[in-house]
């Protein structure tokens, strides 16, 4: 007879299945791969915590509307007549169809194609044809499915499928200051996402993207080809001395403070690959709205930091991240316009479009390797993924957060201990 | 180079600038076809330094999202490289670290309805001529197959008595949805 000795670190942790399958060194290959691990996330993360959605630039105009995804929701974001920006979910309230089936577009109202029921751009339902059959006009209290909570920040559009829980701001918590970081850096105090997104299928789960986001282990490696071809220095930023550090920023948020490096060189526009001569009136409009401070501002450049669980401002670039099954995920990307910033403003098209997306010369190789943890971990030995990386050398900074060096893994374990914590609540209804 | 200081300096969108007229004298339909097999053959088999040997200094290589897409300028493509770009791409896919291509895709399309569009002025005044095509590419990699599918506009240049390509803009089929890694050359 053979007995089955559970391991030691399940015998001690005992509790929920996430308590045996994320560990303070160790996370398990199934958190990848398992379809009920995915449809629980799809319940406890995707449908309940804030999701960043879209930008409201995206919608400038009074009546703008814009189709956007919100993990396996398909969500439309308008903008009323007052101005106020609504998250409709595509759904119509009589037999269920899809209603609005242009990408973009204005219209202060939608009507279903299928039985021709029309809806004002808040969701709400303004008619149906022959009324008679409903004993009249304005009878029926249906309206379009809604994101239940909606709000933004510095023009992030983010949405929420509870009806309760954080705010916004509790759940950006300390990532605010990096996407203030971000405006800051618009000379009008604005940015604006405008210039269209690329979308990259990706084959992997959605988790591998949001780790390696602020993972500085792999630059070097995934990324050596260009860094190589173009001499760029960035490499050398998540280097084994670099002064940049890995920053758990708490609730999953997580950020490669590139600060320190930037702070000794003390170049302005160095983080841009620039100098203050080949951007003149950029300079000159930052030092208009910032005076003193606008030096500082431009030597310590764009927070490169990954908000929980799908917004990741990469410098310029913005990427929203959205599940489509256990091993898929799509990533949307564009470029950041700053307000006041014409002449960086077409650089970063043009660097984004060099980087980032399905031919990105970053990007297409970091999606390979997704990709390739996810063939990888479908593998069966060793079960495990290793997330120990600098815990020995782990430190809290002055504002209580823990920090690692560069290279280090502390970005993935504050990711590993809200999702632990997000994926151990009760469902919704199995509170008692 | 010209520094764009603000919008309104906005070059026109590089795919409908001038106008189109009509088919420069000298190009022979078995010629320009000839050129655009060698072009897709050099791809297909991954031959780098062949395939970049075709452009010219002033070349624009274009694969836009949302159908025909917005100005490059303001708005992201999936590529869009001009000589420079190009020569970087070609860099870095020789160094074989470039994972997205190493190991490189096996390839092999199919280009058909070639048509003679037009001809079209260059910034040097002379007429390029402007080439429509439907292509068809097997992709196969350890990700799977992929199938794409689009349309191609060329503009073609004699260049001491050679074909060059100055201008390659790719319209996907399904450039509104989301597409999976683009390593090769489309
Ligand atoms: S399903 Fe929309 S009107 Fe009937
Ligand atoms: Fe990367």
């Amino acid at each position: 007879m053979t007995a089955v000795v559970p391991s030691a670190s399940e015998v001690e942790e005992g509790g929920s299945r996430y308590d045996r399958l994320i560990q303070p060194a160790r996370v398990h290959g199934t958190l990848y791969t398992d379809p009920s691990i995915f449809a629980e996330e799809l319940r406890k993360i995707w449908h309940r915590t804030w999701v960043f959605v879209g930008h409201e630039s995206e919608v400038p105009q009074v009546n703008d509307y814009v189709r956007k995804q919100l993990a396996d929701q398909d969500v439309v974001m308008t903008r009323d007549k007052e101005g106020e920006v609504h998250l409709l979910i595509n759904r119509c309230a009589h037999r269920g169809l899809q209603v609005c089936d242009d990408k973009s577009g204005n219209s202060s109202s939608f009507r279903c194609p299928y039985h021709g029921w029309t809806y004002r751009n808040t969701g709400e339902l303004l008619g149906y044809p022959y009324n008679k059959g409903y004993g009249g006009k304005k009878q029926l209290p249906l309206g379009m499915g809604k994101v239940a909570r909606v709000a933004s920040y510095q023009g992030f559009v983010f949405g929420s499928l509870a009806e309760e829980g954080p705010s916004l701001e509790e759940h950006l918590g300390a990532a605010k200051g990096e996407i203030d970081r971000l405006v800051g850096l618009a000379p009008a105090g604005k940015v604006s996402l405008d210039a269209g997104w690329l979308r990259h299928k990706t084959r992997s789960n959605w988790k591998f993207l949001a780790e390696n986001e602020t993972d500085g282990y792999h630059p070097q490696f995934v990324h050596g080809s260009i860094f190589g071809v173009t001499g760029s220095p960035i490499g050398e930023l998540y280097s084994d001395n670099s002064t940049a550090v890995t920053r758990s920023l708490g609730d999953g948020h997580s950020e490669n403070d590139l600060r320190p490096e930037f702070r000794g060189f003390a170049e302005p526009m160095r983080w841009f690959g620039t100098t203050p001569d080949r951007v003149p009136n950029y300079v000159a409009a930052m030092k208009e709205a910032h005076g003193e401070d606008a030096d500082r501002l431009m030597i310590e450049g764009a927070p490169h930091v990954m908000i929980f669980p799908n917004l990741f401002i990469a410098e310029i670039q913005v990427f929203n991240i959205q599940p489509v099954g256990v091993g898929e995920c799509v990533q949307y990307s564009t470029a950041v316009q700053f307000d006041g910033g014409h002449e960086l403003n077409m650089r970063m098209v043009s660097q984004s479009i060099g980087s980032v997306g399905p031919a990105g010369m970053l990007l297409a190789d970091d999606t390979e390797m997704y990709e390739r943890n996810q063939r990888g971990v479908a593998m069966a030995d060793p079960e495990w993924l290793d997330v120990r990386r600098g815990l020995h050398r782990e430190s809290v900074d002055e504002n209580g957060f823990t920090i690692g060096t560069a290279t280090d893994e502390t970005g993935m374990r504050g990711f590993w201990n809200h999702y632990k914590t997000l994926m151990t609540a009760p469902d919704e209804g199995q509170d008692d | 180079m010209v520094t764009v200081n603000a919008l309104t300096e906005l070059p026109p969108r590089p795919d409908t600038a001038g106008e189109l007229v009509d088919i420069p004298h000298g190009w022979e339909v078995r010629d320009v076809e000839q050129f655009l097999y060698k072009e897709a053959r050099l791809a297909d088999e991954n031959d780098y330094d062949g395939w970049e040997a075709l452009w010219t200094d002033d070349a624009i290589y274009w694969v836009p999202v949302d159908g025909e897409g917005d100005h490059p300028r303001t708005t992201v493509s999936i590529i869009f490289d001009n000589r420079s770009r190009i020569s970087t791409r070609m860099k870095q896919v020789k160094t074989g670290k470039r994972y997205a291509q190493a190991p490189p895709s096996n390839l092999r399309r199919i280009i058909g309805n070639v048509e003679l569009l037009g001809g079209r002025a260059n910034a040097a005044g002379e007429i390029d001529l402007e080439i429509g095509a439907n292509f068809m590419v097997l992709e196969s990699r350890d990700r799977g197959n992929t199938l794409w599918g689009g349309r191609t506009t060329y503009r073609l240049r004699r260049i001491d008595g050679q074909i060059r390509l100055a201008y390659k803009k790719v319209v996907l089929v399904d450039n509104e949805q989301a597409v999976p890694t683009l390593g090769f050359l489309i």
